[in-house]
């Protein structure tokens, strides 16, 4: 299991860090072993401090307590600077580009090549021009960042970091935004520049891609590091529980065949006519959409962020305003209907974004759990304390929020659980139709579990969901017909029973188009 | 799911904590504030050669430990919540209402306007009514105005009061210099009804202080206040537009429609806030009367975390400031008041989320 002693001198070696942030230890006794020229996966729950252990390697934090070595030499409590000069590249989860400036001008910010005070952009183009032949990191440096695709981005914040010299590149969950097809090309890159004797820092909570890729894995839980296993000695269901502490089932319950509750003739459910939303630049960026979600089927809709996903939702939720078509619940028309009146014709919204739209994370979590059910919970405007109470008790225990305090801040929770609050509060609403965005999203393995395992009850119990993921697997795993939205059309509709990973893959990217 | 029935014993625990950090986020700041602004006058007292504790108790002694200076703190303190409140109901929506000034002013000039309407002979009991919803209904008026741009045209608010407070400040001298005036003075007459009776009419101590009934009108105003912020669905409503606008969207809640609810009524308490001067103290209408407790307010608002009950106790505070400017008079110049007032306000303005996190470092570290 252990890695064992390494005989040569590790690239990176931290050893019993700590960092509190007020009363809560981000890391407790953590440590990292990384050899050089390894792919190493560092791997836990959200809030297990896998990303303030790589703040500190990088020098944007310093530990409270323990000592971090770079090839043998005491580095602890260096600055950014010095982090950099010594080779560590930290490729961020959100760009850090700078939109209206070209690729090349990006890689060469703070280091411009020179002539006469002038910026050298023939030299610079020139430079980069050969990394990126080198790297297999394929892009062109004359063009506009702003004009790139989220991969294309990506892929320069990594020509980035190694333009500063990085030998040491560590990757905070760089496939969160990327197709399949773009995953596999970064595998690709990753591995060139392994064998080129670079060392790889992976942070990711997909199992698929650490047994994928990495050497080696450390997997941090609570704060502190758990487990070092080398990666061909494991498997994903072990990783999982040194992650989570117990048994996980990663399968996300493969469905029990098709739905025999759908009644596909009714005009039940969530109907869509022809739907177009314009998105802040006036383009339409839903256009023309139509499709309808019968009650006992749950239509997932996949595709790469930014082609229409989240305005549809929020066009459906009443959030946005819809430039045409109709929209219905349960026959009745909604189109022009405030958010509280949806609610009340019974549809029901988990957001993307739980913690700009779903929680008020200054409010306690009973409070959250009557946001939009204001009706319910009062009697002649004046709230009902005891309701309300009475309502967090049930919710927090059938939904194991924790720790299970009703007057406790949404803020103070960890992301599983703030969803979790969403979720129990979106359930608890009479609803039909049920519009479930990115529901699991930032959310560690044992409460995607969980919130899987709750959306297919409601499917059991005849509600009708519209489920938007990112993630390839839950889409396919919970769906029982699939869309794939290209450019804010639906490339494609199609039963999960014949959709893959490679063929939803394809209609993404748009090298496919089929009728939708 | 193992849901755990044994939850129900666990919350005590973690409720004590939340409470603790509440307590901490609502006391702290205006406390450190206080501290500062000791320090602080120690050493100006200190540049002038007095003893700052001479000072201070001398201070004390003008303020609370007499019943002239009580009642004048207590009538400055009247004002002030008022003018905190509204400043504090906006807040809690999210909303900087700078026009606390004006409101109050046109509060005062409605309210002795009603008074002077109303006939010598009407009761107080329908008097006092008519004369506060004059008042709160002037005030309301130029809060409306801001709240109106702001939900048509997306003005902002900030903007907008404060220059309102030229235009509505501007009227007003013009109407008392042109039309309303007593000869040789820029006050109107003296109202017929709707006079409020000073505490001195009741506790002959209090001769010579403007303290007056008005001062239960304020205190009904703020448990009002606090009710509707903290138990009803309004305010419920209202907070969350505060806190999170997209989450109160996204939760049904017209964020439109509680901006302009929040600038209206915040402007309705201010006006009502005229009624302690022109009802209870000088029976009429003075320009210029607001003198800056309009402004103050802002002060008040922000020391008092705009909660109402803290609101209440910050009015206490720099009315106590105030009035003790006069007092020490003799010693220091009383603008050193001014100079401890705006320390305060800095020092919470400054203060408000660090001075937690400091504290709660300092702690893990005396734990661990």
């Amino acid at each position: 299991m252990s890695g064992g002693p390494v005989r040569t001198t590790s690239a990176i070696r931290m050893e019993g860090i700590d960092k509190y942030f007020g009363p809560i230890a981000a890391n407790r006794g953590a440590s990292l072993d990384v050899a050089p020229g390894e792919i190493h996966a560092l791997v836990g729950e959200n809030g297990a401090g896998k990303s303030t252990l790589m703040r500190i390697l990088g020098g944007l934090m310093k530990p409270d307590a323990g000592r971090v070595e770079i090839q043998g030499r005491d580095v602890t409590g260096w600055s950014t600077n010095e982090a950099i000069a010594a080779g560590i590249g930290i490729v961020h989860q959100h760009f850090m580009l700078v939109p209206t400036l070209t690729v090349a001008e990006n890689l060469v910010l703070g280091s411009e090549p020179t002539r006469n005070g002038v910026l050298d952009y023939a030299r610079a183009a020139a430079s980069v021009q050969s990394l990126s032949a080198e790297t297999g990191l394929k892009v062109d440096p004359a063009r506009k960042v702003a004009d790139l695709s989220v991969g294309e981005a990506q892929r320069v914040e990594i020509l980035k970091v190694l333009f500063r010299g990085a030998k040491i590149l560590v990757l905070d969950e760089p496939t969160a935004v990327l197709s399949p097809p773009e995953v596999r090309e970064l595998w690709t890159v990753l591995r060139g520049l392994r064998d080129k004797g670079d060392t790889i820092v992976l942070i990711t909570h997909r199992l698929d891609e650490v047994v994928d890729l990495s050497d080696t894995i450390t997997v941090m839980r609570a704060g502190t590091t758990v487990a070092r296993i080398r990666t061909a000695e494991t498997t994903p269901a072990e990783i999982a529980k040194a992650m989570v502490g117990r048994e996980v089932s990663l399968s996300a319950g493969k469905r029990v065949a098709p739905s025999a509750a759908v009644e596909s003739r009714s005009n039940r459910g969530l109907e869509v006519r022809n739907l177009a939303i314009r998105g802040s630049r006036g383009n339409r960026v839903v256009d023309g959409v139509s499709f309808a979600v019968r009650p006992g089927e749950i239509l997932g809709i996949a595709g790469v962020e930014g082609n229409g996903q989240t305005e549809l939702i929020e066009g459906l939720a009443g959030l946005r305003e819809v430039a045409e078509g109709q929209i219905l619940i349960d026959a009745v028309d909604i189109t022009s209907k405030r958010v509280d009146e949806r609610h009340d014709e019974g549809l029901s919204h988990i957001p993307e974004d739980r913690l700009r739209r779903g929680l008020i994370l200054e409010y306690s979590i009973a409070d959250n759990l009557i946001l939009g059910l204001g009706k319910t919970f009062t009697r002649n405007y004046v709230i009902e304390q005891q309701a309300v109470l009475t309502n967090a008790g049930e919710q927090i225990s059938s939904f194991d929020i924790r720790p299970p305090d009703a007057a406790l801040a949404a803020r103070a929770l960890s992301g599983g659980n703030q969803q979790k609050v969403v979720i129990a509060r979106e359930m608890s609403r009479g609803f039909s139709v049920l519009l479930a965005s990115q529901p699991t999203r930032g959310v560690d393995v044992g409460a995607i579990e969980f919130i899987h395992q709750r959306l297919l009850e409601a499917r059991a119990a005849g509600k009708a969901i519209l489920l938007v993921s990112a993630e390839l697997n839950e889409v396919l795993a919970l769906s029982d017909r699939i869309a794939v939205m290209y450019r804010g059309k639906f490339a494609v509709v199609m039963p999960a029973s014949e959709a893959s990973e490679e063929v939803l893959g394809e209609y993404m990217i748009g090298t496919k188009k089929g009728a939708a | 799911m193992s849901a755990s029935v044994t939850a129900e014993r666990k919350p005590s625990r973690f409720a004590t904590a939340a409470w603790r950090e509440r307590a901490e986020e609502a006391l702290l700041p205006p406390l450190v504030a206080l501290l500062v602004a000791l320090i602080c006058g120690d050493l100006l007292i200190l540049s002038y050669g007095q003893s700052p504790l001479e000072v201070y108790s001398l201070l004390i002694e003008g303020t609370w430990g007499n019943a002239y200076g009580f009642g004048q703190v207590l009538y400055k303190a009247t004002t002030l919540t008022f003018t905190g409140l509204a400043v504090s109901f906006g807040l809690r929506a999210g909303l900087f209402n700078i026009g606390g000034e004006s409101q109050l002013a046109a509060g005062g000039f409605a309210a002795a306007l009603a008074g002077l309407a109303l006939p010598g002979t009407t009761p107080l009991i329908l008097a006092l009514p008519l004369c506060i919803i004059a008042a709160g209904a002037a005030g309301g008026l130029v809060g409306a105005v801001p709240a109106i741009l702001k939900t048509r045209f997306g003005a902002h608010e900030v903007i907008v009061t404060i220059m309102l407070n030229f235009i509505v400040l501007a009227f007003l001298n013009w109407m008392i210099a042109e039309h309303l005036h007593v000869p040789e003075t820029l006050h109107t007459p003296e109202i017929r009804a709707g006079a409020l009776p000073r505490l001195a009419d009741m506790f002959p101590a209090f001769h010579g202080s403007a303290a007056n009934l008005a001062m239960i009108v304020v205190l009904a105003v703020a448990i009002a206040v606090w009710f509707y912020l903290f138990r009803t669905s309004g305010g419920y409503g209202l907070r969350a537009v505060g806190l999170q606008p997209d989450a109160a969207e996204y939760g049904g809640i017209s964020v439109g429609r509680v901006w302009l609810k929040a600038l209206t009524v915040s402007g309705v308490i201010a006006g009502m806030g005229g009624i302690n001067y022109v009802l209870g103290y000088k029976h009429y209408y003075e320009d210029g009367f607001a003198a800056g407790a309009g402004f103050l307010g802002i002060a008040v608002a922000l020391v008092g975390r705009s909660n109402p009950f803290g609101v209440i106790i910050a009015a206490f505070f720099f009315a106590t400031l105030s009035q003790g400017g006069l007092a020490i008079h003799a010693f220091v110049p009383k603008q050193m008041m001014d100079v401890l007032q705006a320390v305060v306000i800095l020092a919470v303005a400054m203060s408000v989320p660090e001075v937690r996190r400091v504290l709660r470092g300092s702690r893990r570290r005396s734990d661990a």
